[in-house]
Parts: C-alpha cells; sequence; structure tokens
C-alpha cells in the first residue's frame, strides 16, 4: 500500500502520526486480550471445576468483561483518610504504563515490531523492572496496614524473582548471540528442533516459574493473598484504579507468555518448515507467521491458569527459597554448563 | 530549533527540575521518587547520544534496582523531619564545602572540552550497536579490570551478608529433603481392628 499522499498531507507531524498509528494496532488487541483472558480465565477454571462459569451476559457469556469494565467504571473512587493523593492515583498508572510500554519491541511476525533495536532484551528487562514502583507507590500511599504489608510482600518477591529470570534470558542471548528479539526468533530457524525450549529446558522452565511468580500469580500471590491481607497493595484501590492494577497485570502475563513464546518456543516460526512450502494461492496458511505466535501465547497463558486451578498457594518463605537458593544456583549451573558445550563438538546443538 | 534540540531542553528542564526537587522536598519517599525521575531522565539524553546500552542499564540497574530497594528502606523509617531540620544548620559548612568542590572539579574536567572548538559533534555509532562495541572492549581490552571489579563487589555482598547474618534460635527451619524423604510408615502406625458388631 501506498502512504506517500496520506504522509504528504501531513507533512512533517506525519513520523509521530504514524507510529501512534501502530502504537494503537498493538495496544488496543492487547487490552482485548485482557479483556477476554478474564472471561477464558473464569471459564477455563469454571471447566476445571466442573462449573459453567460466566454464561449471562451476552452469548456464553462473552459480554462478561464489558459489563465487568462499565462496572468498574461507573464506580466511585474511594480515597482513604490520611493517603497520600498524588502518589495514590500516580501508582496504578505507574503500574500500567511499562506494562504498555514493553510491548514496542515485541515481534510478531518477521518484520512486524514497533521499534526494532538491538538492545530489545535488554529494553524487556529494564521496562519489567521498573513496574514494580506501581506496586510499592500503591502500597505506601494507601495509608493502610493491609496495603503496606502487600506491596512489601511483592516488592520482594519481584526483585527476587527477576534476578533468576534474568540469569534465564542470559542463556538464551548465549544461544542467539544477540540481544535483538527479532534476531532471538530468527536464531531458531529450522523447525521444533531447534527451539531453544530444547537446549535450555532449565533455564525455560525457571522462565516460566519466574514469570509467574513476577505477574504475583497463582500460588505466588502471597501479595494479596485473602486469607491473610485482605487483597494486598490494591485492597484500598476501586473503580477505575483498580481496573488499572487488574489491567496491567494481566497485560504482565500476556506479555510473559509472549516472551516464552519468542525466547524459548520460537516466536512466529512454525513447528515445522516444511508448513511453509504447503502454499494455497501462493500463501502458505500454516507458514511461519502470527498466528503460529498466538497459538503459543494461548497455550502458556492457558498454562498459567491451568496452574492457578491446580496449586495450592505457597508460603512465603517457600517462594523465597525456590527463587534464591533453588533458581538462581540452576541457572548459574547451566549458563556455565551451556557456555562450555559451545567450546566442545557438540556446539551445534546450542547453536 | 530542530525537534531534537527541543527534546534536548525538554529534557533537561525535567532533569534539572527533578534533581532540585530530590534535594528541596521534605517527605525522604518523593525525594526518592524525585531521584526515580531525574535517573529516568538522564537515561533518556543517554539515549538522544545514542549511547543505548548505558541509557538502558541506567534504568534496568538504578532505577528497577537500586532504588526500588533504597526506596524499600525509606519507606518504613520513621524519620522525624523536625530534628533533621534542626540540624540542618550544623551541617551547612562542611555540605557547602563539598558541593563547591564537587562543582569546580566537575568544571575543570568539562569545560576543558567544551571549549575546544567542533567537540559538540557527535561521534558516530558503532557499527552493529553499542551494546556489542562495549561488550567486546570489556571481555577483550579491559577483561582484567572487569574482572576485578566483578570480584570486589561480589566480596562486598558476601561480607555484607556475613556481617549482617546471624542465625536466631528462636526461628524454625525447613529441610526440604528431609521433607521428601518422609515415609507414611515413620510418621504412623495403622493398627488392625476387626470391626464389633453388638451382641443381637
Amino acid at each position: 500500500m501506498n502512504l506517500a499522499p496520506v504522509a504528504g498531507f501531513f507533512g512533517p507531524a506525519w513520523p509521530v502520526l504514524w507510529t501512534l498509528a501502530k502504537i494503537l494496532v498493538i495496544a488496543v488487541p492487547v487490552i482485548l486480550g485482557v479483556a477476554y483472558m478474564t472471561y477464558a480465565e473464569r471459564k477455563v477454571i469454571g471447566w476445571m471445576q466442573v462449573r459453567i462459569g460466566p454464561n449471562r451476559v451476552g452469548p456464553l457469556g462473552l459480554l462478561q468483561p464489558f459489563a465487568d469494565v462499565f462496572k468498574l467504571i461507573f464506580k466511585e473512587i474511594v480515597v482513604p483518610t490520611g493517603a497520600n493523593r498524588y502518589l495514590f492515583f500516580i501508582a496504578p498508572m505507574l503500574a500500567l504504563g511499562p506494562a504498555l510500554a514493553a510491548w514496542a519491541v515485541v515481534p510478531f511476525a518477521e518484520g512486524l515490531v514497533l521499534a526494532d533495536i538491538n538492545a530489545g532484551l535488554l529494553y524487556i528487562l529494564a521496562m519489567t523492572s521498573i513496574g514494580v514502583y506501581g506496586i510499592i507507590l500503591a502500597g505506601w500511599a494507601s495509608n493502610s496496614k493491609y496495603a503496606f504489608l502487600g506491596c512489601l510482600r511483592s516488592a520482594a518477591q519481584i526483585v527476587s524473582y527477576e534476578i533468576a529470570m534474568g540469569f534465564a534470558l542470559v542463556g538464551v542471548l548465549m544461544c542467539a548471540s544477540s540481544l535483538n528479539l527479532s534476531d532471538i526468533v530468527r536464531g531458531q530457524e529450522g523447525g521444533l528442533a531447534n527451539w531453544y525450549f530444547i537446549p535450555l529446558f532449565p533455564l525455560f522452565i525457571v522462565y516460566f516459574i519466574s514469570g509467574v511468580a513476577e505477574t504475583n500469580r497463582h500460588p505466588f500471590d502471597v501479595a494479596e493473598g485473602e486469607s491473610e491481607i485482605v487483597a494486598g497493595f490494591h485492597v484500598e484501590y476501586s473503580g477505575v484504579t483498580f481496573a488499572l492494577f487488574f489491567l496491567a497485570e494481566y497485560m504482565n502475563m500476556i506479555l510473559i507468555a509472549a516472551l516464552t513464546a519468542i525466547m524459548f518456543l520460537g516466536g512466529w516460526l512454525a513447528p515445522w518448515p516444511l508448513l511453509n512450502s504447503d502454499t494455497v494461492l501462493g500463501f502458505a496458511p500454516f507458514g511461519d507467521g502470527l498466528p503460529w505466535l498466538l497459538g503459543k501465547m494461548a497455550f502458556v497463558l492457558l498454562v498459567f491458569l491451568w496452574i492457578r486451578a491446580t496449586f495450592p498457594r505457597y508460603r512465603y518463605d517457600q517462594i523465597m527459597r525456590l527463587g534464591w537458593k533453588v533458581f538462581i544456583p540452576v541457572t548459574l549451573v547451566w549458563i556455565v554448563f551451556v557456555g562450555a558445550m559451545m567450546q566442545t563438538r557438540f556446539a551445534p546443538l546450542f547453536h | 530549533m530542530s525537534f531534537p534540540t527541543f527534546l534536548f531542553y525538554a529534557f533537561a528542564a525535567i532533569l534539572v527540575f527533578a534533581a532540585l526537587r530530590v534535594v528541596t522536598t521534605r517527605n525522604p519517599v518523593h525525594a526518592a521518587l524525585w531521584l526515580v525521575l531525574a535517573f529516568f531522565t538522564a537515561a533518556a539524553h543517554w539515549l538522544m547520544l545514542r549511547a543505548e546500552f548505558l541509557a538502558i542499564a541506567l534504568v534496568l540497574v538504578y532505577v528497577g534496582a537500586v532504588m526500588v530497594l533504597f526506596l524499600f528502606v525509606v519507606m518504613m523509617l520513621d524519620v522525624n523531619f523536625d530534628s533533621l531540620r534542626a540540624q540542618f544548620r550544623n551541617y551547612v559548612p562542611v555540605a557547602a564545602t563539598v558541593g563547591v568542590l564537587v562543582l569546580v572539579e566537575m568544571a575543570l574536567v568539562l569545560l576543558g572540552s567544551y571549549l575546544k572548538p567542533g567537540s559538540a559533534a557527535l561521534p558516530a555509532p558503532a557499527a552493529g550497536g553499542n551494546t556489542r562495541a562495549l561488550g567486546l572492549l570489556l571481555y577483550t581490552d579491559y577483561v582484567y579490570a572487569f574482572e576485578i571489579a566483578a570480584v570486589v563487589l561480589l566480596v562486598a555482598i558476601i561480607a555484607a551478608i556475613a556481617l549482617t547474618h546471624r542465625r536466631r534460635r528462636e526461628t524454625r527451619y525447613q529441610d526440604p529433603g528431609k521433607q521428601v524423604k518422609v515415609r507414611a510408615k515413620d510418621r504412623l502406625r495403622v493398627l488392625g481392628m476387626p470391626a464389633e458388631k453388638r451382641d443381637g
């Protein structure tokens, strides 16, 4: 499609407008994805527990997420007495901002990425590490004991698991010898056997579980443990401010799923290269492309829900033990192992 | 004024304002947050100088890790602001001396290169991004300095833990190995008890 006449009409403002359009094309589906993730979560867990799940609003309950959104929008926002007003309102935005910004470097298909930067992996690590500010500030600004305890737990947990997560990604960048996410996917070309989850299997497991812990999901959700501290850091939030935290949490979940798919499961690549030569009218319906990435993300997200419906909550000291005494040593050993294997004749296995 | 120049002045204004607020605000949590903003804006400046690795490392290390822990500590401290302000006057001479010294030192270093003509031009970005260029330098030419820095940090971590860690007697620990090894017959004994019927 030739966009030159349109670009000429807008003149110097065109690059900004074009980038904004691209941001919307990414952000709107992600937000819709969040909406239907909540629906999927309730339905899937319902089926796992032999219930029906939401089925009242719209056919099959498909309009339930919108009903929830409207409910939250029209609710009153209550600011607790003695709360720090500015920080109380800034905190949800600080939680949501990084969750959205990280999507800038996620490649959806060959060449289909907002910002194809060389330090993409570092950017992702930086963005996910500043999401914790929203949680800390929410807990502190609420002027509530429960919220404060929740935020301390959550921040300690996120900081701990970030280390294991970062080390797991070090393994990926050793294999791909690049920090560019598109290059990491291209490094896994050649079918299922070349995807990084095989040579980096321990790191894959560590990354995924750390991802669950990073997003404060079950079974690592002591930050909002209902039986102990009610709802943790967002106990004082209502209406739209609560909705923003909710949005950020689910967006982070989808982001972790996308990153797991890109780093370890071959991103947009089809599991068998043969599928690319199977064309209909010059177009390979099952070849490399966005549907494969979405499929892999859906699978990872399903595992998130599956875990939630299956396991009981960890105790706080057990979470810390798992992060510091199990995951970090495992990743360190495996990084050294991968580095050593790269010097032997088995190097092609590790690319 | 070109767009990059405009961005430079915008970021510079935010940076200076945030840095001023760090030292003028009364609430220590607010001060820490202003410092976060200052770091972030400094990272934006570095990005504009095409030093993307340094910029992202600044956000990742300082904003994402150091300041989070800092905020953690500051939030839990119960600072008495009145006593702090009372001592302010006593510290002014020392602080002013140190401040002036730092200013003079920085001026000596920076003015030399600024006053040379043509020094304002940006050097061309390294081929393949400066992450790769920095990595090559760090692991070849400066490998010993780099490794020594790493070892010094490691020693510091171990020293900090050794100094502060103490095993409290009343704390009970789990040994997961023992827990996994437990079998039902170690813990409970099943007695055979034939059912008794009431005499009819």
